[in-house]
């Protein structure tokens, strides 16, 4: 018949039990690892950098990065403190997915092709969507919100709201692991000439597929928590 | 005649099930191709607006997208993980 698939991961034994960690969270915790290392690095050279002179090297890509994602940040939720204060979590966001997302091309498997993390990610937004309703419209406004515009829509309303993690994590989850399961397809079925033709589809299904869900879980996180953030365009000025 | 196990019919059954699951591609693909279309000449018409009209087609394709993705996870849940092989 057919060959058992081999889980790669991490297998100890806790008191008798035998506890198995898949490869993907083995995988995340190393980015994780790797991003605050980095961190770090950039925090040491911040310090010594002279803030009158131009960036150079390592801290001129660091401020694009910084500066873009903030620009994009700024533009999809408006201005204003609980904007800034969330800021710090989409930037871990833009930097933490895309490394997910193309850590396919090191022959390992991405985080994000494993449906634990997709949901916790998903998971985060939508408590902070839900604290930030809590927290702007009050008890009342917030339960009134379920109730509008018509009585009858309530359970559509709670549906919707429900739909927004799932559709979230499903989206994420689905792209990167079939971009997975298609590259694993295509090497298989091109055996000795796959080395020639598969750099293309790894553009596509890694590189691209990888930067543009990135794009999305941001823009959508941003959109659905922007919805329930007070206004405050008026404080900034 | 020889007749087939139980386990090769439904395995055979989840393949054509996967199958059908991912005919769901059809309805996004026209959408997302619609989108992308519109898009097209809304950056002809307003060419300076490029960056805003790819950045609201990108997001919402990728909500149109989220059906299909549906159809994709039955299909590979169908052909990876056999719920139904549980059941016989």
């Amino acid at each position: 018949m057919e060959e058992e698939a081999v889980e790669m991961g991490v297998r100890f034994m806790l008191k008798g039990k035998e506890i198995f960690i898949h490869d993907s969270l083995v995988n995340s915790l190393i980015i994780t690892v790797g991003l605050i290392i980095f961190a770090f690095i950039v925090h040491g050279k911040i310090k010594k950098a002279d803030p009158t002179k131009k960036p150079t090297g390592l801290l001129n890509v660091v401020e694009v990065i910084y500066t873009s994602v903030h620009k994009l940040v700024m533009d999809t939720m408006g201005k204003g403190p609980t904007r800034e204060r969330l800021f710090p979590y989409l930037m871990t966001l833009a930097l933490f997915l895309p490394i997910a997302n193309i850590f396919g091309l090191l022959g390992l498997t991405p985080p994000t092709s494993d449906y634990n993390v997709t949901l916790a990610l998903a998971l985060i937004t939508f408590v902070m969507t839900q604290y930030y309703g809590l927290k702007t419209n009050g008890l009342g406004g917030y339960i009134k919100g379920y109730f509008e515009p018509v009585f009858l829509l309530f359970p559509l309303n709670i549906v919707g709201e429900l739909a927004n993690p799932i559709s979230l994590s499903f989206r994420l989850f689905g792209n990167i692991l079939s971009g997975g399961i298609i590259m694993g397809l295509l090497y298989q079925a091109l055996r000795y000439v796959a080395p020639l033709l598969t750099p293309i589809f790894h553009v596509y299904f890694d590189l691209f597929a990888g930067f543009v869900q990135t794009f999305i879980f941001l823009m959508l996180t941003m959109v659905f928590v922007s919805g329930n953030l007070p206004d405050e365009e008026a404080l900034v000025q | 005649m020889e007749s087939i196990s139980s386990e090769a019919f439904v395995l055979g059954c989840s393949a054509i099930g996967a199958g059908l699951a991912l005919m769901a591609g059809i309805g996004p693909g026209i959408g997302q191709g619609y989108a992308a279309g519109q898009a097209a000449s809304a950056v002809g018409r307003q060419p300076e607006a490029q960056g805003d009209i790819i950045r609201t087609m990108v997001l919402g394709q990728a909500i149109a997208e989220s059906t299909g993705i549906y159809g994709l996870v039955v299909g590979i849940i169908l052909l990876f993980v056999r719920p139904l092989m549980g059941a016989l």
